[in-house]
């Protein structure tokens, strides 16, 4: 009883010194909470598939800024990833019969072969050419997909003999969200460690990288992988989940989508184009058909129109993101410790170094 | 069969190359990836379909009024919204694309989701050249499109606004250092560049079918065209140009079954291309540029 006392009392002072110090951590846990519990308030299932796909994205967008917000790889193409996963694992499934525990990591592996495909020619091209060539790749695709339609069914998309993700909206739900935590998480702490590192010096100068005995190509090799694997798992989910494959998922709007997302929450930083498609997702596929939509009908239809104004609008004002700029608003790093504090405290939190005003 | 793959590919690899020129341009001298230049291009396209077919204006005041009208937007576009962002890349990208939908919208609310074809020609009737018979406004396609081309060549190698805008592509800042004004010679080229994607939206008016979805396709062609031309080589545009829009006329009209294809094989080539060449055709060998 008193090590569980003892435990209890340590959790809650970890998170009275860490989580509750900076407003940053106190919003993550409030919105990491609130998603987990959200069934509790409502099971309203258009509004839980809203979110589902969401989350779904969310690792989408944010493996584009594993790749392209960290290492400077811009990348084009990333539909890519999604859909190179999304027909593999619909196609196993359906036509091999193996179950979505077992086809969306296949998909994954087969985007993460994908990622080392698209990543060969960068080992030659670099900056606006990688980019630009990179957008060929799921065009390329595309036409491929049309090319076979007795496996692929063409422009239709296959809707049919697919498994679902799980019995119920619900369950779904709680595969969806829980995934997105945890490859969140998990591709945040590749960032935070020396790889991060590397591909932060790869961006900034690639040439004093490989200066200072980094293979940048093998770096750049191993972003796009796990670009790959990430873009993959979700594009896996995505099929299972909506329990159909269409060629829309290999088209331009969705690489420029995870390039939209990623940019209006703040590049190199992983929770920004999260945080992005959780804001951006709901808002113009829930809050505008559900709620303004009463109002006039034209909402519902200018649906994309909104999104890109609300996009232009938030990068005039906060160019490089807006995650970045509320975290630059709201935190500031000690001088000595290197620490961040809130933004509004004098003396460090830890050190008690003098903040810069 | 021949016949038609020339012709077709011919104006097709105009307008590819008219299009890249303008792209090319902007990129070189402001280094600003403009996503949004195709859908300047459909916006002229459906104002001259709008102006002669509902407003009734004369054919030659609507391409006028159409040309200026969407250069002006360029201006503006580029003044108000892609000016403030443009030392930010990745936001510069965004911000063109949000452009391209917000133009795409527009047209949608416009126009309607309808294919349009029915812009007068310019010229009408046909040639025969060789003994094939040939739209005059084909033609007059590719006659313009070469005149515009020698021109923009002319211009830029031999005027001094030319030389200026040259220098700025090559170094801003000593660019700068020499009296020119940087950022005048930045916004004359965003005019030039809107512009010669206005013309080409012209010629193709009475071509092609307009849909508010036309920009997308001419996007993707004309990154594949500056690719593998090489970045800001006017010859490699033109010829990147030809080769894309060749292979893709080739497809069309080889195996009109397989028309879907048309975008798959351009590509490969490209990539095979580049892949051999990461330069592109033309492009000039940088030093490793450093941040």
């Amino acid at each position: 009883m008193s090590v569980a006392a003892a435990y209890a009392a340590r959790w809650l002072r970890l998170l009275k010194d860490e989580v509750f110090v900076l407003p940053a951590r106190t919003v993550l846990l409030a919105v990491c909470a609130f998603l987990l519990l959200f069934p509790l308030i409502s099971q309203e299932p258009f509004l839980l598939r809203v979110l589902i796909l969401a989350a779904i994205f969310a690792i989408f967008a944010a493996s584009w800024d594993l790749l392209s917000g960290f290492t400077g790889q811009i990348n084009f193409g990333h539909a890519l990833f999604f859909g190179v996963a999304v027909y593999t694992s619909a196609l196993l499934n359906r036509n091999v019969g193996l179950p979505p525990w077992a086809t969306i990591p296949l998909g994954a592996a087969a985007a993460v072969l994908a990622g080392l495909l698209v990543g060969l020619p960068c080992l030659r091209l670099r900056g606006t050419y990688l980019a630009f060539a990179t957008l060929a790749f799921p065009l390329i695709l595309l036409g491929v997909v049309y090319a076979l339609p007795r496996f692929t069914q063409g422009e239709l998309g296959i809707n049919d003999g697919i498994d679902p993700l799980a019995g119920s909206r619900v369950a779904s739900y709680y595969i969806a969200i829980p995934s997105m935590m945890v490859l969140g998480f998990i591709m945040w702490k590749i960032t935070d460690s020396k790889i991060g590192l590397i591909f932060h010096a790869i961006r900034e100068d690639e040439v004093t990288a490989r200066a200072s005995g980094i293979n940048t190509t093998r770096y750049k090799l191993l972003a796009f992988c796990l670009s790959g694997l990430f873009a993959g798992i979700a594009g896996g989910l995505y099929v299972h989940f909506l329990k159909s494959a269409s060629p829309s998922t290999l088209q331009l709007l969705l690489s420029f989508q995870a390039i939209i997302w990623a940019v209006f929450g703040g590049m190199a930083t992983i929770y920004g184009p999260m945080a992005g498609v959780l804001i951006l997702y709901p808002l113009t596929e829930y809050v505008l058909i559900r709620y303004l939509a009463e109002f006039s009908e034209e909402f519902a239809q200018r649906k994309l129109l909104i999104f890109a104004c609300i996009v232009l609008l938030v990068l005039l004002f906060m160019p490089r993101g807006l995650i970045t700029w509320l975290r630059d608003k709201t935190e500031k790093i000690c001088p000595r410790c290197k620490l961040q504090n809130v933004a509004w405290r004098q003396k460090c939190r830890v050190c008690t170094a003098e903040l810069a005003r | 069969m021949a016949e038609n793959i020339i012709i077709h590919g011919l104006v097709l690899s105009g307008v590819y190359a008219l299009l890249a020129l303008g792209f090319s341009l902007i990129f070189g001298v402001a280094r600003i990836v403009n996503l949004s230049h195709t859908a300047f291009y459909m916006l002229a396209a459906y104002l001259i379909f709008g102006l002669t077919s509902s407003a009734g204006l004369s054919l030659y005041a609507s391409i006028v009024i159409a040309i200026v009208a969407v250069t002006i937007t360029g201006i503006l576009t580029y003044r108000v919204l892609i000016a403030r962002v443009r030392q930010h890349e990745a936001t510069t990208l965004i911000v063109t694309i949000a452009v391209a939908v917000i133009i795409q919208e527009a047209v949608l609310k416009g126009f309607g989701g309808e294919p349009e074809a029915g812009t007068p020609r310019i010229v009408a009737g046909a040639t025969e050249v060789f003994g094939v018979s040939v739209l005059n406004q084909q033609l007059l396609t590719l006659g313009v499109v070469l005149l515009l081309l020698l021109a923009t060549w002319i211009f830029l190698m031999r005027t001094k606004t030319g030389v200026a805008i040259r220098s700025v592509a090559q170094d801003r800042e000593v660019a700068n250092l020499m009296g020119i004004d940087v950022p005048r010679m930045e916004m004359l080229t965003m005019a030039i560049s809107v512009g010669l994607a206005a013309v080409a939206g012209a010629l193709v008016a009475p071509l092609f079918v307009l849909t508010p979805a036309m920009w997308a396709h001419p996007l993707v062609m004309i990154l594949a065209v500056v690719v593998l031309g090489g970045l800001g080589s006017l010859k490699g545009s033109l010829i990147g140009a030809l080769v894309l829009a060749f292979a893709e006329s080739l497809v069309v009209f080889l195996a009109p079954s397989g028309a879907f294809l048309k975008t798959s094989v351009a590509l490969t080539i490209m990539l095979i291309v580049i892949l051999i060449k990461p330069e592109g055709l033309f492009g000039v060998v940088f030093e490793e540029e450093r941040g």
